[in-house]
């Protein structure tokens, strides 16, 4: 298990240092704001005193270095600190970043962890499909399909999906609309996001599979394919008893791909279906230049980006016996 | 003026060889490009159809156009109608005239982000190949971390702190797209500064930027031109999405993804009419795609 835990360490370094490079640059631009940005956050109507105070009170009268470090501080302890909305007013009932930030977090997962659950086994089976029949009607069907799904911005497929599922013009089936009651059980919540998730899951399973099939065929070009062929194999065994045990690296690496994928591309689709997740609120705190959420949802959203990534490199080892146990 | 004997010498030389060699004939480069197209797949004729009325519409936008890009024509959400094909907008502006200009605005911006991230990747990942060394390092290792970053996230939040503007959607985007282009660019082109004739050329003096642009860029242009292509669809699929979301192309500049946040409503009334912009989206980059698909296979001699 040596090479496996050494590569885990250097990941687990590497994705370390990213997210140190990123907590870095978000804590430098905070410096580099325009001057009228104090204003804008406290209104027309503040005073130079008050102005002064919300300067002092998010520390930027401090030298940057001191600064970023007592954020670094406090954001590993899981203080991301508070919201600017309602700064400087003198109620001063600032809401916690964190606070703000845990109930969409779980909402995103959940809509993320659900187009997963249906993509993946979806997309591999299709990918494999594709690659047993490749150059066949389907499998040229299938690439036109995928091709253009790809293409197509999330919300095209998205509003696509709306009207004529979500409409008592078309069908009336999925609410449009996706609102999640606090302490909904998880089927209301399931049928609350069914329309983004089954977005989501058409813009995700024509990028897996095309990769699945990719891998899959450009392994049946090795040797020891041919063999299993000449031997006379039937195409079915070759692929799944032969060619499919090699594919897992390069397989779980486009589902990890995909999944960092789907982070990101949940922002888009949480907007056109009004999802309280964490991308609708990253989406408002820039538009408001809030800017303890935005650090707060990037260092989430970069955080989770690399934990993937870094999955996906255990995988491939753990799946390799060459590289298991080395010689 | 002195060209003009030399022009009639090389009329002569060129009919004398004709008369002994008749048999080779030399294509000129629009006929060769002509043979290769009347090949070219179904998908690929769409594909280049499609761009090329796309860009005829962008150049041609106010010619078309019933209506500006700005002017109010009628109440809010007018249905279509013989005066505003496409119906108006959520201010009373000519939906038709507005996906016309749109064209214009949202490709212009894509092309002019693709061609800064292609000429500040490009240029990198030549200096990289050939220098290699501690360039090579430093660059590589700022990409490595700029790429484990997801693309939109930091797009979002540089727009935060820098401001939603033209320019800054133009340089924020182009420069962190260039980080796949110095990859890309990187990896074939070291391929190709090992070997002799690049190492010639350095023997015989060439300055740095002749070796990176005459010798080592040609030979790796058609895997360049294609992630062109894929480069530009990414691109215009972030601006659009940015747009949508309501921090790219600002109002009043008439843009497929702002078009379709602001008349969103219309599609839980069963109005398809919020779909065009965004299929007209869909529509240019799976033209790209084809075309690209095309020229991938043909240039790679690429074979499954």
């Amino acid at each position: 298990m040596n090479p496996l835990i050494r590569t885990i360490l250097q990941r687990l370094g590497f994705g370390l240092i990213t997210l140190f490079v990123v907590s870095v640059v978000l804590s430098l631009l905070v410096g580099v704001l325009p001057g009228d940005f104090a204003t804008r956050t406290l209104g027309q109507a503040a005073t130079p005193d008050t102005v002064a105070a919300f300067r002092r009170e998010i520390g930027l009268d401090r030298p940057p270095v001191e600064r970023y470090l007592h954020w670094l501080g406090d954001m590993v302890r899981g203080d991301f600190g508070s919201s600017y909305s309602g700064a400087g007013s003198l109620s001063g009932n600032r809401r916690a970043v964190a606070d703000l930030i845990a109930p969409r977090l779980v909402n995103t997962l959940f809509l993320a962890g659900l187009a997963a659950l249906i993509a993946v086994p979806l997309a591999l089976t299709l990918g494999l499909l594709a690659a047993l029949y490749r150059n066949g009607v389907y499998d040229r069907l299938v690439n036109l399909v995928t091709l253009t799904s790809i293409s197509a911005p999330e919300f095209f497929v998205g509003y696509v999906l709306a009207l004529f599922l979500a409409n008592d013009v078309y069908f009336q089936i999925f609410p449009a609309i996706s609102t999640v009651e606090p302490g909904a059980s998880i089927f209301d919540r399931a049928y609350a996001c069914a329309l983004p998730a089954l977005t989501l899951v058409l813009v995700i399973v024509a990028h897996m599979m095309r990769m699945t099939r990719a891998s899959v065929i450009n392994l049946l070009a090795s040797p020891y394919i041919e063999m299993a062929r000449l031997k006379g194999s039937e195409p079915r065994r070759v692929i799944v008893h032969h060619a499919l045990p090699n594919a897992w690296a390069p397989i779980s690496n486009v589902i990890a791909l995909n999944l960092a994928y789907l982070i990101v591309g949940v922002v888009v689709v949480e907007k056109v279906f009004a999802y309280p997740g964490i991308g609708q609120l990253m989406v408002d705190a820039v538009r408001n230049q809030d800017v303890p959420v935005i650090q707060g949802c990037a260092m989430i959203f970069a955080g989770v980006y690399v934990l993937l990534n870094l999955s996906a490199d255990i995988i491939a080892i753990a799946t390799n016996p060459r590289l298991l146990h080395p010689r | 003026m002195n060209n003009a004997p030399n022009t009639l010498d090389v009329a002569e030389e060129a009919a004398a060889l004709a008369e002994h060699q008749p048999v080779i004939v030399r294509r000129t480069r629009v006929e060769r490009a002509w043979r290769e197209l009347r090949k070219a797949p179904l998908t690929a004729w769409f594909g280049i159809i499609v761009i090329v009325l796309y860009v005829l519409t962008a150049f041609f936008a106010p010619l078309i156009a019933p209506y500006s890009e700005t002017e109010l024509v009628g109440g809010p959400f007018d249905p279509w109608s013989d005066v505003n094909l496409l119906g108006t907008d959520q201010l009373g502006r000519d939906m038709f005239s507005r996906l016309i200009y749109a064209a214009r605005n949202t490709m212009g911006i894509a092309v002019l982000t693709t061609a800064l991230s292609f000429t500040v990747g490009g240029l990198l990942g030549l200096l990289a190949a050939v220098l290699r060394g501690w360039v090579d390092q430093i660059v590589s290792r700022i990409v490595d971390v700029m790429m484990s970053i997801p693309q939109l996230i930091f797009c979002l939040v540089l727009l935060s702190f820098l401001g939603t503007s033209v320019l800054n959607l133009v340089l924020i985007i182009g420069i962190l797209d260039s980080t796949r282009v110095f990859r890309l660019t990187r990896a074939v082109a070291t391929n190709v500064a090992v070997l002799d004739f690049v190492e010639a050329s350095k023997l015989q003096g060439e300055g740095l930027l002749w070796v990176m642009t005459r010798e080592i860029l040609p030979n790796i242009l058609p895997p360049l031109v294609a992630e062109f292509g894929l480069r530009f669809c990414f691109v215009f699929l972030t601006v659009s999405a940015l747009s949508f979301l309501g921090l790219g192309i600002q109002p009043p500049s008439a843009d497929w993804g702002s078009m379709v946040k602001d008349n969103a409503t219309l599609i839980s009334f069963g109005d398809p009419t919020p779909l065009l912009p965004a299929g007209a989206i869909a529509l240019l980059t799976v033209a790209v795609n084809f075309v690209v698909d095309w020229f991938l296979h043909k240039s790679s001699g690429l074979k499954e």
